[in-house]
């Protein structure tokens, strides 16, 4: 039994190994890299309730691999009757008590850090998006700056940027792990949280609560940058003209076959408030085709044909004219070209 | 060992109900069985409280509650709780011909009580329109009503049930727990009444 | 009557034995075999799992079939495992602890039986019926309102009468403890699994109706077109989530407190000691069980009910290490100065209070309210329950199983398979779940079809993967356990120097239990008179007549009425001509609560002479 138990140790240990060789996870996802201010918070804690709990782990090992060690029947002394003790007042008092305190020791703490990431006064001041969550793709509406865009969020670096997000449809819950911890996105109240990014990057995010079947599928990217450049992103999607002619041959056939094919009914270019699909403002410079495909025209050519076959469930699906292959390489070459502005997922160090 | 548990006023033990194990053990079963009626009728209390609001431009309560109509059920139910006091009250003096009498007017007066129900709902679903479907008020409404209303439908049939099948053979040991525990079914019911009476009617009408 | 005798009966006798049985010590044996099919099931169903996230972007599963495949294994292990194999114990061993002949209500115990097998068989039929229920096994609105087919109806129906029969069962094993306890068994003499499967059944009894009020308005919502989720005329899903989580979280100290007597008796046993500390061990279990109430809404940290709740629920959850560690302590002691045998029972148990311990520590970081917004939905959870839950239910189910047996079935479990199915079963489930800490904390959110190649979360992933096919290695070691068994020789009535009741009567009891009801004269009665040499139980009575329930075949033809109408009311959504199997189903059921109210039954007696006949 012994000889077993140092081997699971043994494994335990190899596994633990492994995974600190191979970091923390990737970089801008993983919580244990905190890249804002909700997530360091959440680490403190996180590494606090650890620490503490380790503490009561050694001494309950220690006690544990004691009693095996001293008490297991031994040969000759198979008869041996223990003496049958009822208990112990002082040990009982102990063992009642230390915990008490230091579960007081993480929640006070606990206490402190959740009044602070609730903050909402904050937000009078500061900049606001409306994030709508829907299945399965993120919309967001920078509140007074008649902005609108969709699955990339840009926001600055260095200041609390307060989310107001409700649901179009099922419960979904925004998480950007490297940045803030999550909060749920419902269908009959807005709930607001903050996020701070303290330096410039593009932070992976990921719908954290079960809303169908591509519901894995529902990421976004939240692209912190400069102050600067947000002002001048601000600027650049605020002077968009959505009824601007594209440039070249298939790229001006692919904007007619956008309003022939009636893709405008559903997908908005500039600030209108229609979002029964994405925005595509700034669609040539999204990071990622559906927020999980590499941003490439092949990608977004096979979306256009046939978007059941990238996103399960998908709402576009059986709600549009058939598109050609043909028909669907100008569309895109026209949507990529909607690059409004210089501030793109590069500028912030991708 | 006689199995016979039938009772003369010589052989009747002072709580008839409970003088045998299984007597005990519906006795004792039947109050946790309550207990757990309470959870139920408090989830959807709160279901009501949480959606009595939620309107959806549909009729509202103070709209819709007519006191009257609730004071007389609430006048019905709360005497056919006593009357079935009195049910018990005779079972235990072993006189099983009013028992049976008072159980008959405690039921009449429990169709009485589901009549004026069925009168309330049709009337708010023909002059209001006012549906199960209508809000998520009219959801909760219903669904609290009718949770209750349906206890109450319930427990007519089953005292019917009890009294069909022992009105030939008189009180026993066997049959006394049974009688006991519909009278504790009934109580509780009207306790529910009074919560609803309150929370629903009265807050209604004044919120 | 043993096992040997009833094998010289034919099959259809046997069956119709079972069908209408109503002795606790056979429905025991109907919820082992009917909690262990669907574990046997709920784990097909956790490998397809595991093997679709063995690597990045998978498709072995589509995106729909994963869904239907968690929410099912999800459901089918709580509702459909977990609970019934609890029961199973508790209708073996709990009567005889207490010293009683049978359950208070030996009809209603058949009754609460059927009703979860018809509730489990409904619910599986949904895989054959056009897709299971994908919405998860918490089945958030408005997604389990909108979900399209039928796949959550059958959810529905399923745990709406899988949990009436919980209900009833819960409330049998409460009186059951109140007014069947032989002559001298005090409340504070009774054996700890006794004590926690009571306290189990006073959180089921105020648990379940919530379940019910909130399958009741799902149901509704879906088939009859209510409202109360429905946010455009007002509903509110947030109703749903509280509903569920007062449910759901008493539900889970259901599934633990049971398993926590378990061990209790087990390393009292097998360390040769009375369990030390024994009050404290009861109420602690009782404030478990209190507390288990209060703290409903830390699995909706996330959902925005502002830092004053969210604080004032952390603390309360905090609070309930307190005594959770009491008892982890006060185990410890029990084997401190002891003389321990370790066998495959004392394994399971060993192996229980560092795997445990785990899981209350990460319990405690997951009630942090401000660092749960990075854990909340997150595989760290999934770690988190799992370590509870295959840690202290699963491993308590093992066992208890390895340590009655003999007292189930009338033959020890072989020791050396018992052994393997432990060690590949523990070193599978320490693979398959410590790793799930990391990738949680490492962004994979829970529920998630496939991660993507480029995310870190390779190697956890296949890791855990591979930790599954240990855990399944071991079940099917302890299934052929289970048949090799079955030829060994009896067991002897107490083949561990037992301490408490259960090892006073044969292996397997006599259908009364006990030939004269025996005298209890403290705790652990069996060891008090073994210690004074006596070696058995005085008498608390005469030898005489027995009086004993007659077998009934109406528990069975409810419970399939209310089956038949569960399709009535998931398909009269499609067609009206359902609502008459709706109806038909219900009235069938009405009819059989009329037939037995109208029947008298007064059961049978087994004669003074019959029982003298018999040996001892």
């Amino acid at each position: 039994m012994k000889g077993w138990m140092g081997k699971l140790r043994v494994l335990t240990l190899l596994g633990s190994i492994a995974l600190v060789l191979s970091g923390c996870g990737r970089e801008n996802l993983t919580a244990l890299i905190p890249k804002g201010y909700g997530a360091e918070k959440s680490l403190d804690l996180i590494i606090l309730s650890t620490v503490v709990m380790l503490f009561v782990l050694l001494i309950v090992m220690i006690l544990y691999v004691t009693v095996l060690v001293r008490f297991r029947k031994k040969k000759g002394k198979e008869d041996f009757i223990p003496k049958q003790v009822e208990g112990n007042k002082t040990l009982e008092t102990i063992w009642t008590v230390i915990p008490i305190i230091l579960l007081i020791i993480i929640a006070v703490p606990t206490t402190i850090a959740t009044f602070d990431l609730a903050d909402t006064e904050g937000s009078k001041k500061a900049l606001n998006v409306d994030v709508t969550g829907n299945q399965y793709w993120w919309h967001f509406n920078y509140n007074g700056q008649e902005i609108q865009t969709s699955q990339d969020l840009y926001i600055p670096t260095g200041e609390k940027v307060y989310l107001n997000m409700k649901s179009s449809d099922v419960i979904h819950s925004f998480w950007v792990p490297a940045i803030s911890g999550k909060m749920d996105v419902n269908p009959e109240n807005e709930n607001t949280m903050y996020i701070e990014a303290y330096e410039e990057g593009v932070y992976w995010g990921k719908c954290a609560e079960l809303c169908g079947p591509s519901h894995s599928l529902m990421d976004f990217k939240v692209i912190a940058v400069s102050p600067e450049e947000f002002e001048q992103w601000v600027s650049d999607m605020q002077s968009v003209d959505p009824k601007a002619v594209a440039e070249g041959e298939t790229a001006q056939q692919g904007q007619e076959l956008f309003q022939e094919k009636n893709c405008m009914g559903c997908h908005a270019i500039g600030s209108s408030p229609i979002q029964v699909g994405p925005n595509l403002t700034n669609f040539g410079d999204r990071t990622q085709v559906a927020g999980i495909k590499e941003h490439t025209k092949d990608n977004i050519v096979q979306w256009i044909m046939d978007p059941e076959s990238i996103k399960p469930g998908n709402k576009m699906t059986g709600n549009y004219p058939t598109v050609s292959k043909e028909e669907a390489n100008k569309i895109a070459d026209y949507l990529l070209q909607l690059q409004p502005s210089e501030i793109t997922s590069e500028s912030a160090g991708n | 060992m006689s199995h016979d548990h039938s009772l003369n006023p010589e052989t009747m033990p002072h709580e008839p109900e409970k003088a045998t194990l299984e007597g005990k053990n519906k006795f004792i079963g039947f109050w946790f069985f309550l207990g757990g009626e309470t959870v139920l009728f408090a989830s959807l209390f709160g279901t009501y409280l949480a959606l009595h609001n939620s309107t959806a431009g549909g009729p509202a309560g103070n709209e819709l509650f007519g006191l009257e109509l609730v004071f007389v059920m609430t006048i019905l139910l709360l005497t056919s709780s006593l009357t079935s006091v009195y049910a018990i009250y005779h079972m235990k003096n072993n006189d099983f011909g009013k028992m049976t009498l008072w159980f008959i007017i405690t039921i009449i007066l429990g169709f009485g009580f589901v009549g004026c129900e069925l009168y309330e709902f049709h009337h708010y679903i023909t002059e209001y329109g006012f549906t199960f479907r209508s809000s998520a008020f009219g959801s909760a409404f219903y669904a609290l009503l009718g949770f209750h209303g349906g206890h109450v439908t319930f427990g007519l049939f089953w005292m019917i049930t009890l009294l069909i099948r022992n009105a030939r053979r008189g009180l026993n040991l066997y049959n006394a727990p049974k009688f006991y525990i519909w009278s504790l079914y009934w109580h509780f019911i009207d306790v529910v009444w009074v919560f609803i009476f309150t929370v629903v009617y009265l807050m209604g009408k004044v919120g | 009557m043993s096992v040997a005798a009833t094998q010289k009966r034919g099959f259809g006798s046997v069956l119709w034995d079972y069908v209408t049985t109503v002795d606790h010590k056979k429905i025991a044996h109907l919820y082992l075999f009917g909690g262990g099919l669907f574990f046997l099931i709920g784990g097909i169903e956790a490998m397809l799992i595991r093997i679709q996230l063995a690597k990045p972007d998978n498709d072995f599963l589509s995106a729909g079939l994963y869904n239907e495949m968690i929410t099912m294994h999800g459901t089918t292990m709580i509702f459909l495992a977990a609970m019934p194999l609890i029961f199973a114990l508790m209708n073996a061993v709990l009567p005889l602890q207490i010293g009683a002949r049978d359950v208070a209500f030996p009809y209603l115990n058949s009754l609460g039986f059927w009703l979860f097998m018809f509730g489990g068989i409904l619910l599986n039929c949904s895989w054959f019926l056009g897709g299971a229920p994908d919405a998860g096994w918490t089945a958030y609105a408005p997604l389990s309102t909108t979900s399209p087919g039928h796949g959550v109806d059958f959810y529905v129906m399923g745990l709406q009468i899988a949990g009436a029969g919980t209900l009833i069962g819960g409330i049998n094993f409460l009186v059951t403890v109140v007014n069947m306890r032989a002559p001298g068994m005090t409340y504070m003499r009774m054996p700890l699994f006794t004590w926690a499967s009571f306290i189990a059944s006073i959180l089921i009894l105020f648990a379940f109706p919530a379940l019910t009020v909130g399958l009741f308005l799902l149901m509704f919502d879906r088939m009859f077109g209510t409202a109360f989720f429905d946010v455009s005329l007002g509903g509110n899903t947030i109703i749903w989530e509280h509903i569920f989580w007062i449910f759901g979280h008493p539900e889970v100290y259901i599934l633990i407190l049971p398993l926590f007597g378990v061990f209790s008796d087990v390393f009292s046993t097998f360390a040769k000691k009375r369990l030390f500390g024994y009050t404290a061990m009861v109420f602690a279990t009782m404030l478990i069980a209190f507390l288990g109430f209060m703290v409903w809404a830390h699995h909706m940290f996330t959902v925005g009910l502002g830092p004053v709740a969210n604080s004032i629920f952390s603390i309360a959850t905090m609070a309930i290490a307190v005594p959770t560690g009491i008892k982890i302590f006060n185990w410890l002691a029990t084997l401190w100065g002891g003389n321990i045998t370790i066998n495959s029972a004392m394994l399971w148990s060993l192996a229980f209070i560092p795997t445990f311990t785990i899981g209350g520590m990460t319990g405690v970081m997951v009630a942090t309210v401000a660092a749960d917004y990075q854990y909340h939905d997150t595989y760290f959870v999934i770690a988190h329950f799992h370590y509870v839950i295959v840690g202290g239910t699963i491993f308590g189910i093992f066992a208890a199983l390895h340590y009655w047996w003999p007292k189930i079935f009338g033959r020890v479990l072989r020791e050396g398979l018992g052994k393997l199915t432990f060690w590949t079963f523990f070193i599978g489930f320490h693979l398959t779940f410590f790793i799930q800490h990391f990738l949680g904390l490492m962004g994979m959110p829970r529920r998630y079809w496939v991660f993507h190649s480029g995310d870190g979360l390779d190697l956890g992933n296949l890791i855990s993967t591979i930790g599954a096919f240990f855990m399944a290695f071991g079940v099917i070691v302890f299934i052929i356990n289970v048949i090799l068994t079955a030829r060994d020789e009896k067991a002897p009535a107490d083949p561990w120097d037992g301490r408490t009741l259960e090892w006073a009567t044969a292996s397997p009891p006599a259908h009364y239990n006990f030939k004269q009801t025996p005298l209890v004269r403290g705790l652990d009665p069996l060891w008090i008179e073994k210690s004074e040499g006596k070696g058995k139980m005085t008498p608390a009575e005469p030898l005489g007549e027995i009086h004993m329930p007659n077998n009934s075949f109406l528990p069975f033809l409810f419970s399939l009425g209310l089956f038949v109408a569960g399709f009535g009311f998931i398909y009269q959504t499609d067609n009206k001509a359902w609502l008459a199997v709706l109806i038909g189903g219900m009235a069938f059921s009405l009819g059989t609560m009329v037939v037995r109210s109208m029947k008298d039954d007064l059961g049978y007696h087994i004669s003074k002479e019959e029982l003298e006949r018999e040996a001892d």
